[in-house]
């Protein structure tokens, strides 16, 4: 089964091992904050990805998933005082059951509606944290301590939150590419080609399409959860539909369908809003604008995939 | 009519008050080759999609080996082992020939839903997708992307693919289509070839492959049976010459 293999795609370990090592020794050489917020970020895209670039659903309320973890995660370990560790996992948890209940909901519709769908349930879950005094309303859950990991390692020193978010990352990674990779991924890339076929051959598409989201909105919840960790702070930001714009935005940029693309685009978002935020103040908003229809119009495949085909175009000349 | 695979009673499908489909009893017997023929829009495509449940019937009821299938949904009936095609061909275009046939055969192992597991795994299933490609003549091909096949190739990937299967029974919607003469001639043998011990409801618009190779006949006009039988018999059907405009194309596809 040697399929005539792209470039990027028989190298990718290399790739991938390159990478790994780069973001081993980074904190060292940049900000951990910043790069903490991109890790979040990244992983957050990517989980979004999972889905429409390898099941073709749009869901348009990622945001509910990262928010509700980030709250959930900061009650637990503000309130009741768990572990980060576990925090975490309750955010994941907790974002994996919101995620199926959504797509329980969503899923037997298709295309826009489905997209609908999904920004409204997500909407209702952001009036829903507005008025529920838990989430703090305006100010959010601030000072959430960073605790102990497992009750021994101090989180509160920068660099050691910076392997804990980047050993997470890691991982969630590795859940996306493992799932895309596997039989089961290889019954979702049929769906998103052919549904009626996949279905003509005895696949039960909701079933696959469920299973999809819900490890994609517990993926994004691990996200969110980190993020409330590294900030100490959990807001309506991250349940606000910006955030599901802007996960939208990343992966577009990055490059929708493929491994790295949402990584590069959560990068590049991140690094543009944290620069131009001094500089050009809310004209960040109409930026990210303008590069979105660029991303749309101009080039599709975004940044990695537009890389992808110049390689592959130039290996085959 | 000795052993009964697939019944009709009374089906029926209104789209918005237009009736596709009116008050069908079909029969199909077991082992047979079974052709489903009629002018288009007469709703030969409709009664496909009716059943094997893509479309819910407006009235009427559906019997596999006995069982009423009529309300279950469209999986459910495929895992049974009756696999359709569809009218224009349903293959997956980024997918490797060899995966493609690889997406049929992989139900079987069980593991579809194992998201954990490295999908090196399938390769087990290597040996049995080549050897229903190489039935297809289709070995060659394995490693290309599908997307790149030329169309009467593409047709016969996805007769591979619902062999993979091992279906009791297949629905072909007109596999010959917008073929070439040798392209028809190669499925027609395909089709024969993969008829052996099952049971083939086809629409084929080309009558030359109908006389050829079908048992029994059904002639579908305005989504109401006209005319059923052999093809001698339904051939000399004058209510059948007539809603065939160019009622030549009838005799001559003896010849
Ligand atoms: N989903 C639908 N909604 C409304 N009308 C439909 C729908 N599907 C089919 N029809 C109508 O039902 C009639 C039968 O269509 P059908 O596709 O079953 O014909 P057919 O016999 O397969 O024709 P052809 O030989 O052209 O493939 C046509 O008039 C068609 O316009
Ligand atoms: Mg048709």
């Amino acid at each position: 089964m040697n399929a005539p293999a792209a470039f990027p795609e028989s190298k990718m370990p290399l790739l991938l091992g390159v990478l790994f090592a780069i973001g081993l020794v980074a904190p060292y050489a940049v900000y951990p904050t910043f790069l903490m917020k991109i890790l979040c970020y990244a992983l957050f895209a990517c989980a979004f990805n999972l889905l429409l670039g390898f099941v073709g659903l749009l869901s348009f309320g990622h945001a509910a998933f990262l928010g509700t973890a980030g709250y959930v995660c900061g009650m637990v370990v503000r309130d009741i005082g768990l572990t980060p560790e576990l925090g975490i996992l309750a955010g994941t948890v907790a974002a994996g059951l919101l995620g199926w209940l959504f797509g329980w909901l969503a899923i037997k519709r298709t295309g826009i509606y489905f997209a609908m769908i999904t920004l409204a349930l997500a909407q209702m879950v952001f009036f829903l944290c507005v008025q529920i005094k838990e989430t703090g309303g305006e100010d959010g859950l601030q000072g959430v301590p960073r605790g102990h990991l497992l009750g021994v390692i101090d989180l509160s020193d920068n660099i050691a939150m910076y392997y804990l978010v980047y050993a997470i990352f890691c991982c969630g990674f590795f859940v996306i590419y493992r799932t895309i990779h596997s039989p089961f991924g290889q019954i979702l890339k049929a769906i998103r080609e052919n549904e009626p076929r996949a279905i003509s051959l005895g696949y039960d598409v909701t079933k696959f399409k469920l299973i999809a989201f819900t490890i994609s909105a517990a993926l994004a919840g691990t996200a969110g959860a980190t993020k409330t960790l590294v900030f100490q702070l959990a807001s309506l930001t991250d349940v606000h539909w910006h955030a599901s714009g802007e996960v939208v935005l990343m992966t577009l940029l990055g490059g929708l369908g493929t491994i790295l693309g949402p990584i590069v685009g959560a990068a590049t978002i991140v690094s543009l809003q944290t620069q131009l935020a001094d500089s050009v103040g809310s004209w960040v908003t109409v930026i990210m604008g303008v590069i979105f229809v660029l991303c749309v119009l101009a080039f599709r495949r975004g940044m990695v995939g537009e890389l992808q085909s110049l390689i592959k175009r130039s290996g085959v000349n | 009519m000795s052993d009964v695979i697939l019944e009709t009673r009374g089906l029926t499908k209104e789209f918005k008050g237009f009736t596709a489909v009116a008050d069908v009893n079909l029969k199909v017997e077991r082992g047979s080759i079974h052709a489903l023929i009629g002018p288009n829009g007469a709703g030969k495509t409709t009664v496909f999609n009716l059943v094997t449940k893509f479309l819910p019937p407006t009235a009427g009821s559906i019997h596999f080996n006995g069982q009423d299938i009529t309300h279950e949904p469209p999986a459910l009936t495929a895992r049974r082992g009756f696999i359709r095609s569809f009218q224009i061909s349903a293959t997956f275009p980024h997918l490797t020939v060899l995966e493609n046939v690889r997406i049929g055969l992989q139900r079987k192992l069980g593991t579809e839903f194992h998201f954990w597991k490295s999908a090196k795994t399938l390769n087990r299933l290597n040996d049995e997708a080549m050897a229903l490609l190489e039935a297809v003549d289709l070995g060659s091909f394995a490693a290309t992307m599908t997307s790149e096949m030329p169309y009467g190739r593409k047709r016969a990937l996805e007769i591979a693919t619902t062999l993979a299967l091992e279906p009791e029974m297949m629905l072909l919607d007109e596999p010959t289509q917008g073929m070439g003469h040798e392209d028809i001639e190669r499925v027609v043998e395909l089709i024969r070839k993969v008829s052996a011990n099952r049971t083939i409801l086809m629409v084929e618009h080309n009558l030359s492959v109908v006389a050829h190779l079908c048992h029994r006949i059904t002639v579908l006009t305005r989504g109401s049976v006209l005319a059923e039988g052999s093809y001698e018999e339904v051939s000399k059907n004058p209510q059948v010459l007539e809603a065939y405009v160019g009622s030549d194309n009838m005799n001559d596809a003896h010849h």
